[in-house]
């Protein structure tokens, strides 16, 4: 018999790149594999979220259907009714932030490596911080142009 | 603290109309330290700021310049006040005074930062406590269209 002996050590998922040039922790990106997908945007601003469906309309991205929510309540309940690849989400929100549906996501066994890119006004180094160690894969700060969200996305989606 | 908040107010309002809606915007006259509340009609966008500083920051303008500021903002015409256009107003406010928090972050620490509150009609006003005075930037669209950005802060 031949025994080859492995080492593995666990990492954490995601990568964690922001808009600005403040220093981040590196992860290596784990992307998710889809042929098409929901995604989730989280903003309490109908305006933001319209913005952001119409950039994410406008990229290659394969998108079956785009949802939204305006805060994290009832984010958490879109991603119970739905399966979704990807989420958009703000931090300063009523009701549940950004923060909170983050921690709540990784606890739920479906959504725990889901990717989260957070679109926010929160630049606070505290702020990313907070989110990184949560989970959160990418950070882009509002005010946002449509190639930074494109950028950003195409670290975490790959078709 | 009013001259480094005209500078703050400056560099977020133009950094939010450039980056999102492609408009440089014409910076002033600034006002520090005034006791004038601003416009009693129109549309008032305000977001809160709590911790080492805290007060209250708002953007201001009639609401014919709301209906033009949220159309550049969804890329729709919007001619009269609605729903659509009272929550880009309070956006708009979120951005701009969210990103002063911030730059007021570096020296102050963590702050807190309010959802925003939009106001709009006529015979309406604002009062600050007192001895806190208001820092009044404005600012002039190409088009012409004028609002201004002020904020009433303390340093606790």
């Amino acid at each position: 018999m031949f025994v080859l002996p492995v080492s593995i050590s666990v990492g954490l998922a995601g990568d964690v790149s922001e808009n600005r040039s403040d220093e981040l922790p590196h992860r290596r990106p784990r992307p998710a594999e889809m042929s098409s997908m929901n995604i989730l945007i989280v903003d309490d601003s109908a305006a933001i979220r319209k913005i952001l469906t119409r950039v994410l309309g406008q990229t290659a991205l394969p998108v079956t259907k785009i949802l939204e929510a305006g805060d994290g309540n009832e984010a958490l309940a879109v991603l119970k009714e739905n399966q979704v690849g990807l989420v958009l989400s703000d931090i300063n929100m009523p009701n549940m932030d950004g923060i909170q549906l983050l921690s709540a996501m990784r606890e739920m066994p479906e959504y725990k490596t889901v990717p989260v890119l957070m679109v926010t006004t929160e630049g606070s180094q505290s702020k990313v911080m907070e989110a990184v160690n949560l989970g959160a894969n990418g950070y882009v700060k509002k005010p946002f142009t449509a190639d930074q969200i494109e950028e950003k996305l195409k670290t975490l989606i790959t078709v | 603290m009013h001259q480094q908040l005209i500078d703050y107010i400056s560099r977020s309002a133009t950094e939010v109309f450039s980056t999102m809606f492609g408009q440089e915007l014409a910076v002033g006259p600034s006002i520090e330290n005034s006791k004038d509340s601003g416009p009693t009609s129109g549309v008032a966008a305000m977001v809160g700021i709590a911790g080492k500083v805290a007060g209250t920051g708002s953007v201001v303008c009639t609401e014919e310049v709301a209906c033009r500021l949220s159309s550049l903002m969804l890329m729709t015409e919007l001619d009269s006040m609605s729903a659509d256009v009272l929550d880009a107003m309070g956006e708009i406010a979120n951005m701009i005074v969210g990103n002063v928090k911030t730059l007021l972050e570096e020296k102050a620490g963590p702050l807190g930062l309010s959802t925003p509150t939009v106001v709009h009609g006529s015979d309406f006003g604002a009062r600050t406590s007192p001895g806190q005075g208001w820092t009044i930037v404005n600012f002039t669209l190409p088009g012409g269209e004028r609002f201004r950005v002020q904020m009433a802060l303390t340093s606790q």
